[in-house]
């Protein structure tokens, strides 16, 4: 077969490039440490949510000194917690703490996506995803639903507040330090 | 010699029809395009945001479904019939799946378009994607089940064309525009299984109430099976075009005939088995999966870097035929008053800046910040939106006076109207890009949200959305002039010649090559393997996570009875229609 030799160079020249994008891709999985959302949470029911151990009343846990979980429900239109507009608390960590999301949803397939962040993630009725980030420095970040879920769609958002660390046990809303959170909210 | 119309004036008239549909449906979808563009960006709010999601669902539909296709089964049909030199085998046949395709457009756009009607309980205000659990009326599957067979009868015959060709000539290699057609066809088969599947297994029994749940992450992983591929069947009629039209526009012949079938031969094999990069950010799906197709996504880029090699080379032989020398100046020799030039490389100049966005969408871990943003509305209207629907805009200049032997209406009407949609798109898409980047999403109606603002690092938001707003405005401008000049062509009473219907022989023809390329049932034996391979296991861990029905999640809008009411509902459809 005959190719042209600019032609040869111009191939070789775009596998390089090829390679180069793969292996870009792979230094931010294995040397950042960018994990992709996977099946590693277990199934849920979408309809027994409320009789789930995390789901059932979900929010922020403290699991370590400066770990906690958040478990949250996509719902049309809003994220519990989260969504403030629809009467719900925001979801609230400290700084400098390394949060687990579980979310999932209880109707049609909603996204979780914090604006400015890389969180992003789609939230897929009887499936959860876990993203695990660190929040350094206290701030607000909004929170929207990216994945079209209805006609209320574009009303669907929330809140992300991250205090400052030593004022977060004080005004710790619904939140408390422990495994008393978790053995509190199934009483 | 003459034109296309001279030699088969049967296939003549249904390319033409082919055509004229999917103007129809590309003027609806422009419609529908500017309603929401201005909706969303606040400039002008006439429709109630819910309704907003009608909009985009036709705008989506009527675009990517049917002005697209309905295009490709008209070129492809010019192709083969061009490059065998016989007519269709049985025009009958031919009739029976162009309107089989009209008769599902039709009904699956009605029902899309009965969602802005409240006194009937018909909607399908669900997008493209379609996915479940937000549930559509069963018309609206039924209709996109028509259209789809429609296309594969199509298929059908232009293999029935290539095979009795071959009969009467069976030493020959096929010519290179029926090999284009057949391995896009057969990427097509292989794809659309999925969506077949996925809607006559699944979605639409569900929609009828035969089951109450069906799994949203298989229906959805099913939808991209056949959603990515599909993307490269609107591209291959445009890279066709590239490949056969434009050199020949340039004055030149294309560069190389083997490298062009290798190319269509990787977009066979890679197409298919990527899309679950789609699925990223999607749960369920183990992280090797994920990486698995990100390797095979970046090698798609492959048959595409080649492709902008040999249309650049051919071009550029084309300039030099014309007089053009130097090393860059002879890019002042080529035609550029010529609309159908202009307007096509245009198109390609845009591609590659869509595929530079494309490379980060692939990135797996870079599409964290970009997912569902406007960013990747953004990169798909510079490929489909400008890439394929500028080209065919673009092709049609050439086309439709060789189907009607009447001349073009206005050419100089016809070249600002190339350049208009260059630069509405400029806009457009810089708008959407950067949109994308702070996180403004796609698909809302009001990106304007009450607890947070998105903070732009360059301008603001009111100036990214006055692009947006000004791009759709050119851009429907531009659609404007190219119906009203193809309205005019079609009635155009001149009847000077459209010039010869003849695809000049490439530099280096298809004997260079080996003839193991030419093997159809190799080539698909390979691609079903790969799609086997890439498919097999996420599927299974899919259904045995989640079930094959799933385990719960009710249809939205809550689904009534419909096998009861089904008649009543169809019979007001079939009131509505008439």
């Amino acid at each position: 077969m005959n190719i042209h030799r600019y032609e040869k160079l111009w191939l070789v020249a775009a596998l390089v490039l090829i390679v180069g994008f793969i292996a870009t891709i792979t230094y931010g999985s294995v040397g950042l440490g960018i994990a992709m959302i996977d099946d590693e949470a277990e199934t849920v029911n979408p309809e027994k949510l409320n009789e789930h151990e995390d789901f059932g009343e979900p929010g922020v846990k403290q699991v370590g000194e400066n770990e906690y979980e958040v478990y949250v429900r996509a719902w049309q239109f809003g994220f519990d917690p989260g969504s403030v507009e629809a009467g719900l608390d925001p979801i609230e960590v400290p700084a400098n703490s390394t949060v687990t999301f579980y979310i999932t949803s209880e109707d049609v397939i909603h996204s979780f996506s914090v604006v400015g962040t890389n969180i992003n993630t789609m939230a897929i009725p009887g499936e959860v995803s876990s993203v695990t980030v660190e929040f350094d420095e206290p701030g607000e970040y909004g929170i929207l639903c990216a994945e079209y879920c209805g006609a209320g769609h574009h009303t669907m958002e929330g809140k992300i507040i991250v205090h400052p660390e030593d004022e977060y046990a004080i005004n710790g809303t619904d939140v408390e330090t422990g495994n008393d959170t978790t053995d509190e909210t199934e009483a | 010699m003459g034109a296309y119309i001279d030699h088969f004036p049967r296939e003549a008239k249904l390319i033409r029809s082919a055509f004229y549909t999917s103007f129809i449906m590309l003027a609806l979808g422009g419609i529908f395009g500017v309603i929401q563009t201005l909706h969303r960006t606040d400039v002008v709010r006439f429709i109630d945001s819910a309704d907003y999601y009608t909009v985009l669902t036709a705008h989506g539909v009527f675009m990517v479904i049917a002005f697209t296709i309905f295009f490709l089964v008209g070129m492809f049909t010019w192709a083969v019939t061009t490059s065998l030199e016989r007519p269709l085998e049985d025009m009958s046949f031919s009739w029976l799946w162009f309107l089989m395709m009209t008769v599902g457009a039709v009904i699956t756009g009605v029902t899309i378009l009965l969602g802005f009607v409240e006194s009937v309980d018909v909607s399908a205000d669900v997008l493209f994607t379609f996915y479940a659990p937000l549930q559509a009326h069963p018309l609206f599957y039924i209709g996109l089940v028509l259209f789809v067979i429609g296309t594969w009868l199509a298929g059908a015959d232009w293999f029935r064309s290539w095979w009795a060709w071959k009969r009467e000539n069976p030493d020959e290699r096929i010519p290179l525009p029926t090999f284009m057609v057949l391995t896009t066809m057969i990427m097509w088969y292989i794809a659309t299984l999925a969506i077949a599947v996925s809607i006559l297994a699944f979605l639409l029994p569900w929609s009828l109430g035969i089951f109450d749940h069906v799994n949203p992450l298989l229906t959805r992983t099913l939808f991209w099976f056949f959603g990515h591929p599909i993307v490269y069947f609107w591209l291959m009629p445009a890279y066709m075009m590239w490949y056969l039209l434009l050199p020949k526009f340039a004055g030149g012949r294309l560069f190389s005939d083997p490298l062009a079938r290798v190319v269509f031969i990787l977009f066979l094999l890679l197409s298919t088995p990527v899309g679950i990069h789609h699925q990223y950010m999607d749960p369920g799906i183990a992280e090797g999966f994920k990486f698995i197709v990100m390797t095979n996504t970046m090698f798609l880029l492959l048959p595409s870097f080649l492709t902008a090699f040999t249309v650049v080379a051919s071009i550029e032989h084309g300039a030099r035929q014309r007089g053009g020398d130097g090393y860059f100046s002879w890019l002042k020799s080529l035609p550029w008053r010529e609309p159908a030039f202009t307007g096509m490389a245009l198109a390609g100049l845009m591609f590659a800046a869509g595929g530079f966005s494309g490379m980060i969408n692939a990135g797996m871990n870079i599409n964290y910040l970009v997912h569902n943003t406007l960013w990747v509305p953004g990169h798909f209207h510079l490929t489909v939106g400008t890439a394929v629907a500028l080209s065919f805009m673009a092709g049609s200049y050439w086309l439709i006076p060789q189907m009607t032997g009447r001349r073009l209406a206005s050419k100089p009407i016809a070249l600002l109207q190339v350049v208009l949609w260059f630069v509405g798109m400029t806009f457009m898409a810089n708008s959407m890009h950067r949109s994308g980047l702070i996180g403004i999403p796609r698909r809302t109606a009001e990106p304007q949200y009450q607890g947070f603002e998105f903070e732009a690092a360059l301008g603001s938001v009111s100036e990214l959305n006055a692009q947006l707003a000004i791009g759709a405005t050119l851009l429907f401008l531009s659609l404007t002039l190219f119906l009203w000049n193809m309205l005019i062509t079609a009635f155009n009473k001149s009847a000077e010649s459209p010039g010869e219907n003849v695809i000049p022989t490439p530099l280096s023809g298809p004997d260079d090559s080996p003839a193991v390329l030419d093997n159809m049932k190799l080539w698909t034996a390979i691609a079903v393997v790969l799609v086997i391979l890439a498919y097999t296991l996420p599927l299974a861990s899919i259904v045995s996570r989640g079930g094959l029905l799933g385990r719960g999640g009710d249809a939205f809008p809550v689904s009534i009875d419909y096998l009861a009411l089904f008649a009543q509902v169809a019979l007001e459809s079939a009131a509505g229609l008439v």
